[in-house]
């Protein structure tokens, strides 16, 4: 199951948590801790992360963004890998970190060196630790939506269909759409709130189209947006961040349903 | 043009609530994307020729000056003028002072340069009478609206609109009878056009490339009717920007393969056309003037800052197909000549940031525009540079600077954020754990006006964690 030669050290992976998975799916965190100690890494939850800096980056501010981004740095350079459960925070640490620092060689160059360790849990899993085998079991079909971060900045598409191609129970119906925007956006879905509710309309009336009974996904983001969408209009559809499912921790409440 | 770009927001919810220009944009929706899909997918070097054209693009705009020059001393060996002009305003001039001062019939080409200076109304307000002679600037023009697809321009229209438009239009000319089927709105429009092209003084048309070693212009249309527009009347003017210009046909020829897949999805548009000079002496036919005004209007400030990869555009279309946020709202809501994530580049570069504050921000930073884009530009890149600017200048609102300043605060002390999104997470866990979510809360309405808040699992995972360990 692990790549690395029996007598080396197990990696020290550094766990970013992502601001949605600490304040709205503590699940999400321990769902990952327990993907990646299944797959022998080392895991460590800095203490020193907050945000990865998405909110100031995207509107406009980079001061502050410079400032997060050299704080996730210092937190997360020590480790082997650093891995989130979200591609949207990895792409930001990955491809725009260097880019807020261009100014500042000394990070620069530490931003670089973190850039190339960075890993979305899924694409760790994959294509890092080579994972062949998922114990994990979940009766339902899922339909799944590629988040745009993660589809464009890292090319995570397979890696999460593989995984669960490898749950027990799990069939997966495959949406209209699923690389289209959900109309999260950060703060877009507040700026823009006609406008989002339109593009998450149109992501659930795919969903439901799709006949699936949950929707998997692998950025909190995105699916605290379908998520507020599919309760808002009614609907019995699940919705499940993809690590959950994968860990056989998909037996809490699903995200935005009452406990049961 | 006039714009209403700081109406962006109104106007986008206005579109969002207008059933025709809903009706009309679910039934474009598909057809592009799925057209430019199979054409790629059809042409295994898609990658290779999109290197290479951006190549092309790079090395021209390096030499901008050098090409600009060799295209004007061709066009003046073939025999036509060469006008320069900075601004919107001196491309008008130049235009109004080649038709000359009595009142003329002018035709148009599709030009979207023509859209930006504001041309048709310039000549309108000189006397002459404009006809627009592609079909859906036709159409547009009949409707007194601008386009809102610069590859489209009435892609906002429904047929039944256009079949009342006609009806109301045409009875001048004795056209009475109400055509709804495409084929019979196409001829009725081609019956009204060709008495037009018959009489026309002076044709107007733009030009997707200009040829630096032919002194050609270069424009690509499916109807047929820029090929009219051009040859039949006496004077032909070309309206075109300054990053137009490539060096060679070869060159054009790689242009051309990435151009028609991109925007319609064809491999090629039906005509592709080259003007280089007037009528000579042994052809057939062909105007007796051709004169090519060539605008700036801002661009070559671009040129080496960071939104120099904008000058590669090639006005395609493809970032506007693909984006959900165009979708979801068509043209006209932006306010200006272009649209949807090219536009919302260039219309705050070209008519002010503080005019257009809107534009950049509008956009999820989802990256489908710039995955299309056959020219490799950094869209989203561009649209966050543009927030960098907006943020520095102050011009975005006092309310979103102050949340962001107050979250910046505590972003970057990780214990104090920790024990504040520890209450608040128990809080709102122990307020929303029952339900699971919130259907309103309070200073969050701009999230719970369209969807549930999903509640927190009640407490912080980093707590949790702590506990836990």
């Amino acid at each position: 199951m692990v790549s690395a030669p029996d007598n080396s050290p197990p990696p020290s992976v550094g766990l970013f948590v992502t601001c949605l998975i600490d304040l709205f799916r503590p699940n999400v965190g321990f769902a990952a801790v327990k993907l990646l100690e299944k797959a022998d890494c080392k895991v460590e939850v800095p203490r020193a992360q907050t945000c990865c800096g998405q909110p100031a980056y995207n509107n406009g501010d980079q001061h502050t963004t410079a400032d997060i981004a050299r704080q996730v740095i210092a937190a997360f350079e020590s480790f082997d890998y650093v891995v989130a459960a979200s591609g949207s925070c990895i792409g930001m640490i990955k491809e725009h970190y260097p880019r807020v620092l261009k100014d500042d060689p000394s990070w620069l160059d530490r931003a670089q060196r973190l850039a190339g360790r960075c890993h979305e849990l899924t694409a760790f899993l994959v294509d890092v630790m080579q994972l062949q085998e998922v114990e994990s079991s979940f009766a339902a079909t899922a339909t799944y939506h590629d988040s745009c971060s993660g589809l464009r900045e890292l090319g995570i598409k397979q890696q999460p269909r593989a995984l669960l191609s490898k749950v027990g129970g799990v069939t997966l119906k495959e949406m209209e759409d699923s690389e289209v925007c959900c109309g999260f956006g950060g703060t877009f879905c507040i700026k823009y709130p006609k406008i989002s509710e339109r593009m998450v309309s149109d992501k659930t009336a795919n969903i439901v189209a799709s006949e699936a009974e949950c929707i998997l996904g692998g950025d909190m983001g995105c699916l605290l947006n379908i998520a507020g969408r599919l309760k808002r209009e009614g609907s019995p559809i699940k919705v499940y961040h993809v690590a959950e499912v994968l860990a056989g921790m998909a037996n809490q409440s699903a995200i935005g349903d009452g406990k049961s | 043009m006039q714009g209403s770009t700081t109406e962006f927001k109104r106007q986008a919810e206005a579109a969002l609530h207008d059933a025709t220009l809903q009706r009309a944009m679910a039934k474009a929706k598909g057809g592009f994307v799925d057209k430019r899909r199979l054409a790629v997918a059809r042409l295994p070097e898609f990658a290779q020729i999109r290197a290479e054209a951006k190549a092309i693009k790079e090395h021209t705009l390096a030499h901008l000056d050098y090409y600009l020059e060799q295209f004007e001393r061709k066009v003046l060996e073939s025999g036509g003028r060469v006008h320069w002009a900075r601004t919107a305003d001196e491309a008008c001039a130049a235009v109004l002072a080649i038709i000359g001062a009595a009142s003329k019939q002018v035709l148009k080409g599709k030009s979207m340069v023509s859209e930006e200076i504001g041309l048709n109304a310039a000549m309108e307000r000189a006397g002459h009478t404009v006809v627009e002679t592609d079909l859906g600037e036709y159409i547009i023009q009949l409707a007194h609206e601008p386009p809102s697809h610069i590859i489209a321009p009435a892609v906002h229209k429904t047929r039944d609109q256009i079949t009342d438009l006609f009806q109301a239009e045409h009875e001048k000319y004795g056209l009475t009878e109400r055509v709804t089927e495409t084929e019979d709105i196409v001829n009725e429009a081609r019956q009204v056009l060709r008495t037009k092209f018959l009489s026309a003084d002076v044709g107007i048309t733009g030009a997707n490339f200009l040829i630096a070693e032919t002194g050609s212009t270069v424009i690509v249309t499916n109807e047929g009717n820029g090929d009219l527009t051009q040859i039949l009347p006496r004077t032909h003017i070309v309206t075109a920007s300054i990053e137009k210009v490539i060096p060679s046909l070869d060159d054009m020829t790689v242009l051309l393969r990435l151009l028609a897949r991109s925007a319609t999805g064809q491999e090629m548009s039906s005509y592709n056309t080259l003007s280089t000079g007037p009528r000579r002496a042994d052809d057939l036919d062909g105007p007796e003037e051709f004169h090519v005004v060539i605008v700036d209007n801002g661009r070559s400030d671009m040129l080496g800052n960071e939104f120099h990869d904008m000058l590669r555009c090639i006005r395609c279309g493809a970032c506007l197909n693909h984006c959900p946020v165009y979708g979801a709202i068509g043209g006209h809501a932006y306010g200006w000549v272009y649209p949807g994530p090219m536009g919302s580049v260039l219309t705050p570069l070209m008519i002010g940031l503080e005019n257009a504050r809107d534009l950049p921000n509008a956009c999820t930073l989802n990256g489908r525009c710039g995955e299309v884009c056959p020219m490799s530009i950094p869209l989203p890149d561009m649209l966050r540079t543009l927030r960098f600017k907006e943020h520095e200048r102050k011009l975005s609102k006092a309310r979103a600077r102050g949340a962001l300043k107050a979250w910046g605060l505590l972003a970057r002390r990780p214990r104090l954020y920790q024990v504040v999104t520890a209450l608040m997470t128990a809080v709102l866990g122990s307020i929303g754990g029952r339900a699971g979510r919130f259907r309103s809360l309070p200073l969050a309405s701009g999230w719970t006006q369209a969807r549930d808040l999903p509640a927190p699992q009640g407490a912080t995972f980093q707590r949790m964690w702590r506990r836990r360990r």
